[in-house]
């Protein structure tokens, strides 16, 4: 029996040939008892209910790039869009149908000439509210130093390789706006549908640690 | 001919949203964003005065001198009028 000989499960491997990972049994953070008191005070004064609160989470969850690529393939397909998506991403975004609350965001465009990348250095700001809840890396230390000292080594490593004629011009979210990258439309793509263009919006060429896949 | 700003070398205590590595740095007003709610005072709960709000661009030069990768790319941030001063 593995739970006759507790102390030593850490050293071996579940069946399925995974270490056993530790229970969340250790002592509540600060800020996690916070987050409860004042949870279950809301409930309890009958401002929300846990129905409306798991309803929101599942609203956040259900957020994902493809909003964003919807909103891109637009922007390639239509170019009074694109104009209108340029001046104004956030209400641009809400002509399309996408429920994005206060969001206000910017959209920079990559072009020949110009290849943008976002980044928060202060904390993790992220258009979650188009584009979902952003990857791990996004909100690591390595990235938001790197990203702003360092950017075309970044760039390599995510396999992004820009000639010296292209200028990088690095955004970093430190207060109200939120960042989107308007990729450049990939050659050979002349015909595709907005849909078919859409699936080549990947959420990395987003943020400008990446390139659209090309057909 | 846009206009030129250096960010305010201020340290003040509690919460600020104009990073570390921009302090004392001079760039130019990339547009002007409207007024926005103090930081600074909303971090406290304090009913926040309206501040304006600015995207400042710097040279990769002006930031980290020769050792930057190529000295002509460039960093956008927001930052607070009360942090800047005009050149």
């Amino acid at each position: 029996m593995p739970h006759d000989h507790h102390d030593h499960d850490h050293d071996h491997l579940s069946p399925s040939g995974h270490p056993f990972r530790a229970d969340n049994d250790t002592a509540l953070t600060y800020w996690q008892r916070m987050e409860i008191a004042v949870r279950e005070l809301l409930v309890e004064k009958g401002i929300l209910t846990p129905g409306e609160i798991a309803a929101q989470i599942d609203a956040m969850d259900a957020r994902s790039p493809a909003d964003g690529a919807a909103v891109v393939a637009r922007a390639w397909v239509d170019p009074a869009f694109k104009a209108r998506l340029l001046a104004d991403a956030s209400e641009a975004s809400r002509e399309m149908g996408f429920d994005i609350g206060a969001l206000r965001l910017i959209a920079v465009e990559n072009t020949s000439e110009v290849h943008n990348l976002i980044v928060c250095t202060l904390c993790s700001c992220y258009p979650r509210n188009l584009l979902g809840l952003p990857p791990d890396w996004y909100k690591t230390r390595a990235y938001r130093s790197r990203a702003v000292i360092e950017p075309r080594a970044v760039l390599r490593e995510f396999g992004v390789t820009l000639p010296d004629s292209v200028t990088v011009r690095v955004h970093d979210s430190t207060a109200d706006m939120r960042y989107i990258v308007l990729p450049a439309r990939p050659e050979g793509t002349e015909g595709m549908s907005e849909a078919e263009l859409a699936a080549l919006v990947t959420r990395d060429s987003m943020i400008g640690t990446g390139l659209p896949r090309l057909p | 001919m846009a206009e030129r700003v250096r960010v305010r070398s201020m340290a003040p205590p509690g919460h600020v949203r104009a990073p570390f590595y921009l302090r004392g740095k001079e760039g130019e007003i990339e547009r002007a964003l409207g007024e926005f709610g103090n930081p600074e005072e909303l971090a406290y709960h304090h009913d926040a005065s309206r501040k304006p709000l600015y995207r400042v661009r710097f040279t990769m030069r002006e930031l980290w001198g020769e050792a930057a990768e190529r000295p002509e790319d460039t960093l956008d941030a927001e930052i607070y009028g009360h942090w800047l001063e005009r050149l």
